[in-house]
């Protein structure tokens, strides 16, 4: 287990992408009672997102193709991150970039600025190509390009800056994953980030909620299993403190709470109440 | 922390302002059907009382449904026992609007609001033209009553596409020194092309009022038509947007409006959280889905 390891805030946080600008969040609850607030996903540069509809409700999950609407990095590190930090807030920082490069030098300026509580790289964008990121999704590059892009993030931040990695929920291939970015220097990842799907009119877009519980439950569980010593956040369907729970009996050491927070702004304040304190210091040191 | 609050009382996390949104339980008071829509009373205290012309509610729309469905205020009002309730307007149309009209009396439901930027209200006392649409014109209705209060000139232009999809026009009347009612189908008032319900009464309506400020809430097309004969007018124009929300609290990013800034840069705004009232010359209606061409 790497240093950073005890680093990794929890237990519970909101989902990048899913607590705004983190202001509006701040309108429900203070953000210093969260275990971490997670931005949205920031890029170099701004992006307007895609176009309407942007999010569907289906009977067991929101569909979204927001496109990655951020005001890039350079407005975030004035703007949002200072006032996020003056908030008492400990940030996870989620960036996603086009090229290697292009996440080399987002971990780098995100890395120098104060406040920052870790980095979550984005590595699970259902479509990277529509949105013009890197790839890093194909069978065989996969692992190449995705252990890159974490060991250049990891050279660029600060030695005491968690790294964190966004995977996709698949429960098959997230161990093979996990390996491979666990030499790259990564200190925990973020399982999982939505699963591809269609929108109704037929373009690129992914699906998150409760039908994503299980699914995500099982890859911790394969983890846990497989990588006892990679600290594991579980993200997908949390809805509740009993889903919280079963997320961290099966193994995760932190839970992100995401589409219950579009369904109900106090979701994240209610299940961190209801979940306590850090869990790592109640399982004895097990972790 | 509980995670339910009793009925009335604010979330333990209650915005640190009295004028941010709250998330509550809410208790239906009162449901009636008049025409296409049911008008819901909630008891709703601190909601209630932040509630300004523009800002909307966000209400759960049924167990099985993520997301939520976002209404306007049409009023505000004190219920004996209850502190101050909003009334809203629903317009049955979806599973989740239908699941919300049809809830009996005694029904209790997470309230989000009230959420959303207001409309700004002149200074002084001007001339002002509301235009409302169908069930978008609820929020109109507060909106009168502040700018009479104020000394404004209120005069409303309502349309529908027939009398039973037109709010309350009686009232209107008690609160605008003129009302023009145009249908599409002439069932009420006058009779207006479907596809541009207020295009030959609007730039009459703008004229007769010497209009100085336009507000109006509509649909998406209508919006962008009303923009432009205000500015032709001359006249400032705030528009209300209805936009299918899904979180209603800016936390999602899924509601884009192009709007353009002080500095001319079109940016992507929120309708729930930067709007639902923006500037009618600063959204790019051309851009925005379903806007005119």
């Amino acid at each position: 287990m790497s240093a950073n390891a005890a680093r990794i805030p929890g237990p519970v946080m909101n989902a990048a992408g899913c607590g705004g600008t983190g202001r509006e969040l701040a309108a429900y609850g203070d953000l210093s009672a969260l275990g971490a607030f997670v931005t949205r996903t920031i890029t170099l540069t701004p992006r307007t997102g895609g176009s309407m509809p942007r999010v569907v409700e289906t009977p067991s999950g929101l569909l979204h193709a927001v496109g990655l609407q951020n005001p890039g990095l350079d407005r975030f590190l004035a703007t949002e991150l200072p006032w996020l930090v003056r908030q008492g807030a400990r940030v996870v920082v989620s960036i996603a970039g086009e090229s290697v490069v292009e996440h080399a030098e987002l971990a780098r300026r995100v890395g120098q600025s104060p406040g920052v509580a870790a980095v979550e790289v984005d590595l699970a964008e259902p479509d990277p190509p529509a949105w013009g990121l890197l790839e890093t999704r194909e069978p065989i590059a996969s692992a190449l390009v995705a252990t890159r892009v974490i060991s250049s993030c990891r050279r660029e931040l600060p030695r005491d800056v968690p790294l964190l990695a966004k995977l996709r929920p698949d429960p098959v291939r997230v161990v093979d994953q996990a390996y491979g970015l666990l030499e790259a220097g990564v200190d925990g990842l973020v399982v999982g980030h939505a699963l591809p799907a269609l929108m109704p009119d037929g373009r690129s877009g992914a699906l998150s909620g409760p039908a994503l519980f299980p699914v995500a439950r099982r890859c911790v569980a394969e983890l846990a299993a497989a990588v006892p010593d990679l600290p594991v956040i579980g993200c997908g369907g949390v809805g509740s403190t009993a889903d919280a729970h079963a997320m961290l009996d099966a193994g995760a050491v932190a839970v992100q709470i995401g589409t219950a927070l579009l369904h109900d702004p106090t979701a994240v304040h209610r299940i961190a109440a209801g979940v306590g304190g850090d869990r790592r210091h109640d399982t004895g040191g097990a972790r | 922390m509980t995670s339910t609050p009793p009925p009335g009382d604010p979330a333990p996390t209650a915005a640190p302002t009295p004028t941010g949104p709250v998330h509550v339980i809410g208790e239906i008071l009162h449901s009636r059907r008049t025409g296409a829509y049911q008008h819901v009373t909630l008891a709703a205290p601190d909601v209630a009382e932040r509630v300004r012309p523009g800002t909307v509610v966000a209400l759960t729309a049924g167990e099985p449904r993520l997301g939520r469905r976002l209404f306007w205020v049409r009023g505000v009002r004190t219920v004996g026992g209850f502190g101050s309730a909003v009334e809203i307007v629903v317009e049955p149309t979806g599973p989740g609007s239908r699941w919300v009209a049809e809830l009996p009396v005694g029904a209790r439901l997470p309230v989000t609001g009230p959420l959303g930027r207001p409309f700004s209200l002149p200074r002084d006392p001007v001339s002002c033209v509301l235009v409302g649409e169908e069930v978008a014109a609820a929020c109109l209705y507060p909106l009168a009553l502040r700018l009479k209060e104020r000394g404004c000139a209120v005069t409303m232009l309502l349309g529908a596409r027939s009398e039973s999809h037109l709010l309350a026009a009686l009232e209107a009347r008690r609160t605008a020194r003129s009302v023009t009612v145009v249908t599409a189908d002439g069932s009420v008032g006058r009779k207006g092309p479907a596809d541009d319900l207020f295009g030959a009464a609007l730039p009459e309506v703008l004229e007769r009022a010497a209009a100085d400020v336009v507000y109006a809430a509509a649909t998406t097309p209508s919006l962008a038509r009303v923009a432009r004969a205000a500015e032709h007018h001359g006249a400032w124009c705030q528009t209300a947007l209805t936009q299918p929300g899904v979180c209603g609290t800016g936390l999602c990013q899924g509601c884009a409006v192009p709007v353009a800034g002080e500095d001319g840069l079109v940016r992507s705004a929120r309708a729930c959280a930067d709007g639902p009232v923006f500037r009618g010359d600063r959204v790019r209606w051309d851009e925005l889905a379903g806007g005119a061409p």
